[in-house]
């Protein structure tokens, strides 16, 4: 690898891809550019082809057509050099399981050339964590701890460009919250991540997303960007029997949808909401201890409208 | 690089200590082979009842009676009277095999330079009654040379014997080839082409693809430990054929040890090439088992002769590896030939073997799919 | 008072020197939506697995449907449906296979499992995949269906096992809506959840910590009793200790 060789223009620049299996098509014709040292957010559910653009992007997997490179490289040609400025941690737990943390994080940094004392500082924060637990084996850590460890090695050989995919799936909030804070102090140290993540509620940590959904992009933009462009009137409602309430906000006419949301119900409407309208109308069906307000959409809120206007067209 | 290769050695056999169930099996599994083969072939021979009918009751038919005594194979009775009682004691399994001479047997012998004997034996247990016929048939053949030593005319007993080679009548000299072949197919094929598919099962190739590790060294790398313990399991199998069941070693060790890594790298090429086409562990087993263990147990001359069979199944046992190497560890370990008469065998082999690396090496993808 | 659906006294299981579950205690009532929350390894699933009778408690006393789980597990199986995120369906057969496969593992008759099946299927709008195998279903249709497959046999309780892991906003919704169908037509539901929002449309919550249940209560006494706005916060609260 020349390192004096300059930065390309962007970490990763995707035009037009497109990816089919025999069955299905995985990427519908995407485009989108991630800035150097950015916090890149892929946000949408299992199956929306997040884990074949990740695939793509760190070489593993050619494309249908389009073009794809990786800090400059092209994922066909070039996935020697590819290979070499890369972290990738894969959705599966993917170290081995019999090996113990230590001889884990030594194995990985060795296949790269590297050696944990020199990139230590990089992982430190992380390592940290996990390192009273050395002597364990992989298979033997709880999910959160295994998530750890993987950071770890995807990072011990210092890349330029980090993936992870979904790497907050199936562990729980307070995991999370710490994974993300991580995130934070290695994108302080240079490094550009990409991350993708099926909980809308991670897009607010990130500084720009990408909304995806069937292999398709819904929207692109920083997180406020996202919810700027909400052009719709949101409301939250909440009654002494939400369960009930809702089937009765269905069946006002002035509003397009109603749907649950942790404690309260947000109902959306292209026109403005007569908020002292909406609670008569509400009590006029028995509701009880009614409160609405005016509220901003969340990216989940946005994510949702976006998904169903793209049902609709397609 | 070096480093790098190491690094994966040394993660290799870790994974091998650590499955301490499949090392165990692996270690034990040649050892057990080699006792069981041993002792269920010995025992039967050694045990076997044979029924003498002596109606010349001479002294050369009293003698040789006396060379199939020594011979501790068989346990002797003798039985007075006629042919006609022969199928009544095998009825009632008193012996396995009846030995009957003529009447007149020296004097036909010495002076007619012909005598004759029959070996009648209970076909029941097919395999049984040709290995009991072979023995007779060839201490009776040493029986009638040592006679002729000192003959200008040949002496005759009217008989035939198969036992071309392995004079010494030991069965350890067949089932130890055959052992030692499954053993070390078993090993280097299946066990590799496991461990490749498993890297692939648990998403950890999907790693070691997206480093810098060139695809080849992955493959060498998880093979190499592999290596090892084959040659451990051949070390012992030789072992143990040579101390429990003294097996003799005619040939050049040297090239055995030769010809033994030869056949291991056969395999192991064999093993990658099955985990580039198979993408979880259960598919690799049961291609190794299926494809590659069950003919190579059933089409190599191990247990069934190759010469009995129809000639379509005689043309397919020549794709077979172990066909070829038990030809070889045969020649070696009971003719004692060099690499002048097993020449063909090897070119065979290496053959195989670099055909299936540059197979293997074709289809290796550098990527998921 | 109806008598609960689910009782545990003193719940415990011993792992060794290891206490994975630590003498929980909680009552669920007929139709009850209880959420089932904590960390990663906190002892969630050992205790899911003592309840649907898959595991012996070291101590403790439980009845589920009415039905002890020392002795009577396999009674407890029958009056019980459950289901997880990792295993729902079997992929590689058809959604009719699959609803009559369940179906008559759950000892449904011909009849009923051909009238069931109808229902089902015209239920979840799947009468044009009928004949797809179920990998080829998007994972949140595919949850939809193996929820629908765990109550075919209208089991006094439900088991849900992170149920909507992965699946998209709107099908998420849709499926809590499905939970609040069956628990209005009195089934108990027990479920386990990362997405701290799904906490609340609970009615009512335990957290676990290290083997105990550090919190019990309806989402709203939760939030008054740790002064928090939301469940994250209080689910955050405790688990870190």
């Amino acid at each position: 690898m020349n390192t004096s060789a300059p930065q390309p223009p962007f970490a990763v620049q995707v035009e037009d891809l497109v990816k089919t299996y025999a069955q299905s098509e995985a990427l519908k014709s995407i485009s989108f550019n991630v800035a150097h040292n950015e916090l890149f957010g892929i946000i949408g559910p299992d199956g929306g082809g997040k884990t074949t653009l990740f695939r793509i992007l760190t070489s593993l997997m050619l494309p249908t057509s389009g073009n794809a490179l990786t800090y400059g490289y092209d994922v066909q040609k070039d996935y020697k050099e590819i290979r070499k400025i890369i972290g990738y941690m894969p959705g599966q737990f993917s170290l081995y399981q019999d090996l113990t943390v230590e001889e884990n994080l030594q194995f990985f940094a060795r296949i790269f050339g590297a050696s944990i004392s020199e990139n230590y500082e990089l992982i430190a924060e992380i390592y940290d964590h996990i390192k009273p637990f050395k002597d364990r084996r992989a298979g033997d850590l709880s999910g959160g701890m295994k998530q750890k460890l993987a950071l770890s090695c995807a990072l011990i050989h210092y890349p330029k460009i980090l993936f992870l995919d979904e790497p907050t799936t199936g562990i729980d909030a307070v995991s999370r919250m710490e994974l993300w804070s991580m995130l934070k102090s290695l994108k302080k140290k240079g490094v550009t991540i990409i991350v993708s993540t099926p909980y809308m509620d991670e897009a607010l940590l990130c500084d720009r997303i990408l909304l995806m959904q069937e292999g398709s992009i819904l929207d692109s933009n920083t997180p406020k960007g996202i919810i700027n462009n909400f052009q719709k009137q949101i409301v939250a409602i909440e009654t002494h029997n939400n369960k009930e309430s809702i089937k009765g906000l269905r069946r006002l006419p002035y509003l397009d949808s109603v749907h649950t949301f942790g404690y309260e119900i947000h109902a959306t409407s292209t026109e403005t909401i007569d908020t002292p309208q909406l609670k008569n109308d509400l009590e006029k069906m028995g509701y009880q201890d009614i409160n609405v307000r005016n509220i901003e959409p969340t990216i989940e809120d946005c994510f949702m409208d976006l998904m169903q206007n793209n049902e609709s067209h397609g | 690089m070096r480093k790098v290769f190491g690094a994966f050695v040394v993660k290799e056999i870790k994974h091998i200590l650590r499955d301490v169930q499949t090392l165990i099996i692996l270690i034990g599994m040649p050892i057990v082979l080699v006792i069981l083969f041993g002792f269920a072939v010995k025992n039967e021979v050694n045990d076997a009842k044979i029924a003498i009918i002596d109606m010349a009751k001479d002294d050369l038919s009293l003698e040789l009676t006396h060379q199939l005594s020594a011979s501790n194979y068989f346990i002797l009775s003798e039985l007075p009277g006629s042919t006609n009682q022969i199928e009544n004691i095998f009825r009632k399994g008193d012996a396995k095999m009846a030995i009957v001479f003529e009447p007149d047997f020296a004097n036909k012998f010495y002076k007619d330079k012909k005598a004759s004997m029959q070996l009648i034996a209970d076909a029941s247990d097919p395999n049984t009654a040709n290995i009991l016929l072979n023995y007779a048939q060839a201490i009776i053949r040493n029986f009638q040379n040592e006679k002729n030593k000192n003959a200008h005319v040949p002496y005759l007993i009217n008989m035939e014997t198969k036992m071309l080679y392995n004079p010494t009548l030991k069965s350890v000299v067949y089932f130890v080839p055959g052992i030692m072949t499954i053993i070390l197919m078993l090993i280097s094929a299946m066990m590799t082409s496991i461990t490749i598919a498993k890297e692939k099962e648990k998403g950890t190739m999907e790693i070691l693809l997206a480093s810098p590790l060139n695809p080849s060294l992955i493959v060498i790398g998880k093979v190499a430990p592999y290596i090892i313990l084959a040659l451990f399991n051949a070390a012992t199998i030789i072992a143990l054929g040579i101390w429990i069941f003294d097996m003799p070693l005619v040939g050049s060790f040297g090239l055995l040890t030769g010809e033994i890594l030869l056949f291991i790298l056969a395999s192991l090429s064999l093993g990658v090439f099955i985990s580039t086409i198979s993408q979880t562990q259960q598919v690799a087993m049961m291609i190794s088992l299926m494809g590659l263990l069950l003919p190579s147990i059933l089409l190599s001359g191990f247990i069934f002769p190759l010469e009995s069979m129809p000639k379509v199944l005689q043309a397919i046992a020549n794709i077979i590896p172990a066909k070829w190497f038990i030809q070889i560890l045969r020649g070696i370990m009971v003719k004692g030939v060099g690499i002048d008469f097993l020449w063909k065998q090897t070119i065979v082999l290496a053959g195989m073997t670099l055909f299936f690396i540059a197979v293997s090496i074709k289809k290796f993808k550098i990527r998921l799919e | 008072m109806d008598k609960p659906v689910i009782y545990s006294n003193d719940l415990t299981k011993n792992f060794g020197s290891f206490c994975a579950v630590n003498k929980i205690c909680f009552e669920i009532k007929k139709g009850e939506i209880f959420g089932f929350l904590g960390a990663n390894g906190a002892g969630k699933t050992t205790g899911i697995k003592m309840l649907t009778g898959l595991l012996t408690p070291s101590s403790g006393e439980a009845r589920v449907a009415g039905f002890d789980v020392f002795t009577e597990s396999e009674k407890i199986k029958k009056n019980i449906g459950y289901m997880s995120q990792k295993f729902s369906l079997y992929n590689d057969l058809t959604v009719n296979e699959n609803i009559r496969f369940y179906a008559g593992v759950y000892g449904l008759s011909k009849k009923e499992i051909k009238i069931k099946k109808k229902e089902l299927i015209a239920k979840l709008g799947l009468e044009d995949v009928q004949d797809t195998l179920a990998k080829e279903l998007p994972l949140g249709w595919k949850q939809k269906l193996a929820f629908s497959i765990a109550i075919i046999h209208q089991p006094k309780v439900v088991f849900l096992d992170e149920p909507t892991g992965g699946v998209d906003p709107i099908t998420r919704r849709q499926f809590w809506e499905m939970i609040f169908d069956a628990s209005a037509a009195g089934i108990t539901v027990l479920v386990t959840t990362h997405y701290m929002d799904e906490a609340e449309y609970c009615d009512r919550i335990s957290i676990m910590v290290d083997g105990k249940i550090v919190a019990l209560g309806t989402p709203k006494e939760l939030k008054n009793q740790y002064n928090e706005e939301d469940m994250n916060s209080i689910f955050v609260k405790l688990a870190r200790g």
